[in-house]
């Protein structure tokens, strides 16, 4: 099909197009669409740092401005990948700075971020506006300082989650008088106090400031101040959210709040005082995400906030808000989309608070958009799965952690196949899924015949046999990362479905029964795969190809084997002498 | 397709796992110790393969289980070595002091500490008698009650105290 538009017309057409998927459809229309398209592709997206190389991804999108990453697997948030495993954003920078002089945003997933990294991001890109460093480690606060003192047009700096070296709170002195362009500013994660005196000049001088997430270090004192210099402030996390008591500082906290009139999402609240909590009261009717998942406060207290919320859409909170919280949130917030709950105390065997399934059961009643479930409870059982299921066959995420793992249902003493079975077959848009409690092979079967839009499975301590592995592998068409630990699932599964793990983006399987020997046969019928054994044991090359590895990490790739594999890491298939030491 | 055989979907008792003569490979070496990303991991663990039928008494802890990330796990341990600061009054005094008690590990230390505060002399606690002086520290309990200072255990106190009142002997009802 030749076409008769110019290019011009095309690449005008393409820009209302910016949904990655559909840009990647639009690309393989024709080689000419291809070249259009490539050299007017902004965004980049890639879900696995390994799957592609700088090189490949430059030479293909020359113009790019804003650049998205993933490095680690998500199962290295609950410590399970050992350190040094890879991730590291230094081969990217390096590349970037030469190619892209105009890059303006990096947005960045589970990578190792250095310091050098970050003064390389403040030398090379002069428009730069956008740095947001989820779940990342690896740098320390003398980065983020080289980030505030040199990218002169900085629109957003959001560090959510990530561990980072806290030598002092000095860094955010560093931003220069001369910047007003800040809209956003997440610095949670952080420890150290900053200069409260730079934070409320930096706030007073950003006029367009809509997020500003503080640290715990910020006391409640001078919350006040901060908020009047930013009545337009959308988005707020507090810091410690304690103080002597005192009248004043009570009445200038409620009068900063009560200005706020655009504060739709709060956050922070550690160490809560219930005495301060009236003090945001007058935002409540407005606010539409509210996350106490930090907040040590009791179930009347937060039922006490909730009843005010009816906009709520989405609530993080920890599980002192037990069944009767849960119940005032199901009467007085029918806009709720999204609600997490948070263990307080997992590793107590008894419940310490009065959460149950039935606080679940009671918001899938009477929250009618109800989409995506986080759920942490000590009990549960099939008939309240099945009530969950027919109550919102519109959930797209359900993530139910039963706290003791094989937890059999506690009213029954059955596995939980029929339950998870019900959300599976109810939920037909179902795309994220996590598992917990006592489960057979039946789930898998269940899941890999109806969890046809499944993108995501995250499965532990379940399944007899490899058919529960199989099962999922052939049914789940449309599955992208499958993660797995602790489920005696072996090569059977593994080698009858290698051509399914070249469509998905990684398979993760710790602790389960596959062979080095099936690796290393996996490895040489998918040359495109990336077959990574770690084992920390140290002598793979003397063991013999029965035994069964520690962790497993699959990948699709078009880079071929990593280059910077730490010495626990072996990928199946490559000559052992030209690994690095 | 010999994965659909029987013997994978028959009915049997017993715990899923725990036949695993179909693999050659060992089955799940579960729980993983995996010494280097298993900081939090505590020598229980080795508990859970001895009795791994019955319940243990306290959890032992799986690396990476329950799926907590680390910094939420610390935000809950802060909180049990947190402070319990209560007001305190005193009748006659024109305003009110808060006191920590977790400071205090006994009523002695706990009254030697108010005494201090107020400058007052509470004096000894008796069972038949209260306080031989003109003050008598109360309480008000969960359930709204005030009580006399002393009577119950100290850690039981701790747990129930809402607000501490020293009140003048003479205003004291006898019971």
């Amino acid at each position: 099909m030749t076409s008769s538009f110019p290019e011009e017309v095309l690449e005008h057409v393409f820009s209302f197009i910016t949904s990655h998927k559909d840009r990647n459809v639009v690309s393989l229309v024709c080689k000419s669409w291809y070249e259009i398209e490539r050299w007017c592709r902004r965004r980049v997206f890639i879900g696995n740092c390994y799957a592609v190389s700088p090189e490949i991804m430059i030479r293909r999108f020359p113009e790019v401005r804003a650049v998205e990453l993933k490095g680690k697997p998500h199962f290295a948030d609950f410590n399970l990948v050992p350190e040094g495993w890879g991730g590291y954003f230094y081969p990217w920078i390096v590349e970037m700075a030469k190619a892209y002089p105009l890059l303006e945003e990096i947005k960045l997933k589970r990578m190792v971020v250095s310091d050098e990294g970050l003064e390389m991001i403040g030398r090379s890109f002069r428009c730069f506006k956008v740095l947001i460093l989820s779940s990342c480690e690896g740098f320390s606060t003398d980065g983020l300082a080289a980030i505030a003192a040199n990218c002169r047009n900085l629109r957003e700096l959001d560090l959510r989650e990530s561990e980072v070296e806290d030598l002092s709170g000095h860094w955010l002195s560093h931003f220069p008088d001369a910047c007003t362009s800040l809209e956003s500013l997440n610095m949670s994660c952080l420890s150290s106090e900053v200069s409260l005196s730079a934070l409320q000049r930096l706030v007073a001088r950003s006029p367009k400031l809509k997020t500003l997430r503080l640290n715990r270090a910020v006391p409640l004192e001078k919350l006040s101040t901060l908020l009047l210099r930013a009545p337009q402030l959308v988005e707020m996390g507090t810091g410690a959210y304690s103080a002597d008591i005192h009248s004043d500082v009570y009445s200038s906290l409620a009068a900063a709040f009560s200005k706020c009139k655009e504060l739709k999402s709060l956050s922070g609240f550690w160490d809560v005082d219930p005495y301060y909590l009236p003090v945001f009261y007058s935002v409540c009717s407005r606010l539409t995400f509210l996350n106490l998942s930090y907040a040590t406060i009791q179930s009347p207290d937060v039922s006490k906030i909730i009843s005010q919320c009816p906009n709520l859409q989405r609530l993080w909170v920890l599980d002192y808000i037990e069944d009767s919280g849960l119940n005032t949130l199901s009467l007085s917030c029918k806009d709720l989309r999204e609600l997490r709950v948070f263990p307080s105390d997992p590793f107590i065997a008894d419940a310490n608070v009065s959460l149950t399934e039935q606080g679940l059961v009671a918001v899938s009643e009477g929250c009618p958009k109800l989409q995506s479930v986080l759920y942490f409870c000590r009990q549960m059982s099939n008939s309240a799965l099945i009530t969950i299921a027919n109550n919102r066959p519109n959930l797209t995420c359900f993530r139910l952690c039963i706290l003791e793992p094989r937890a059999p249902d506690y009213l029954t003493f059955e596995p939980l196949d029929t339950g998870f079975g019900a959300i599976v077959d109810q939920c037909k848009g179902l795309q994220r899924l996590s598992l917990s409690g006592l489960l057979t092979d039946r789930v898998f079967e269940y899941i890999g015949k109806h969890a046809k839009k499944l993108e995501m499975l995250s499965i532990a301590f379940a399944g007899d046999s490899d058919l529960g592995l199989h099962h999922v592998l052939s049914g789940c068409d449309s599955l992208r990362k499958l993660e797995i630990r602790d489920c005696p699932f072996g090569d059977k599964a593994l080698l009858a479905n290698v051509s399914k793990l070249e469509t998905m983006r990684s398979l993760w399987m710790s602790s389960c029964a596959v062979s080095l020997g099936a690796c290393k046969l996996l490895s040489r019928k998918m040359p495109r795969l990336n077959v990574e054994v770690i084992d920390e044991q140290g002598d793979l090359d003397s063991r013999p190809d029965n035994c069964a590895v520690e962790k497993l990490y699959i990948y699709r790739t078009v880079a071929g084997p990593r280059l910077d594999t730490p010495s626990f890491i072996q990928t199946m298939g490559q000559n052992t002498a030209y690994r690095l030491p | 397709m010999d994965l659909i055989n029987f013997e994978a979907t028959e009915l049997r008792l017993g715990l899923p796992g725990s036949k695993d003569d179909q693999t050659e490979t060992k089955a799940i070496p579960s729980p993983v110790n995996n010494k280097r990303s298993s900081p939090e991991m505590d020598s229980s663990v080795s508990d859970e393969n001895d009795s791994s039928r019955s319940p243990p008494p306290t959890k032992a802890q799986v690396v990476g289980w329950p799926p907590v990330r680390s910094y939420r796990k610390n935000i809950i341990q802060a909180k049990k070595t947190e402070t319990i600061y209560i007001k305190v009054s005193m009748d006659g005094a024109p305003y009110l002091r808060k006191v920590d008690l977790k400071l205090y590990t006994s009523y002695e230390e706990l009254m030697k500490g108010l005494q201090g505060m107020f400058k007052c002399n509470i004096g000894l606690y008796s069972e038949k008698e209260g306080y031989k002086s003109e003050f008598a520290p109360t309480y008000e309990d969960k359930d709204g009650d005030w009580m006399l200072v002393g009577d119950v255990p100290f850690d039981m106190f701790l747990t129930s105290c809402k607000r501490l009142r020293i009140m003048k002997s003479c205003e004291v009802i006898e019971s």
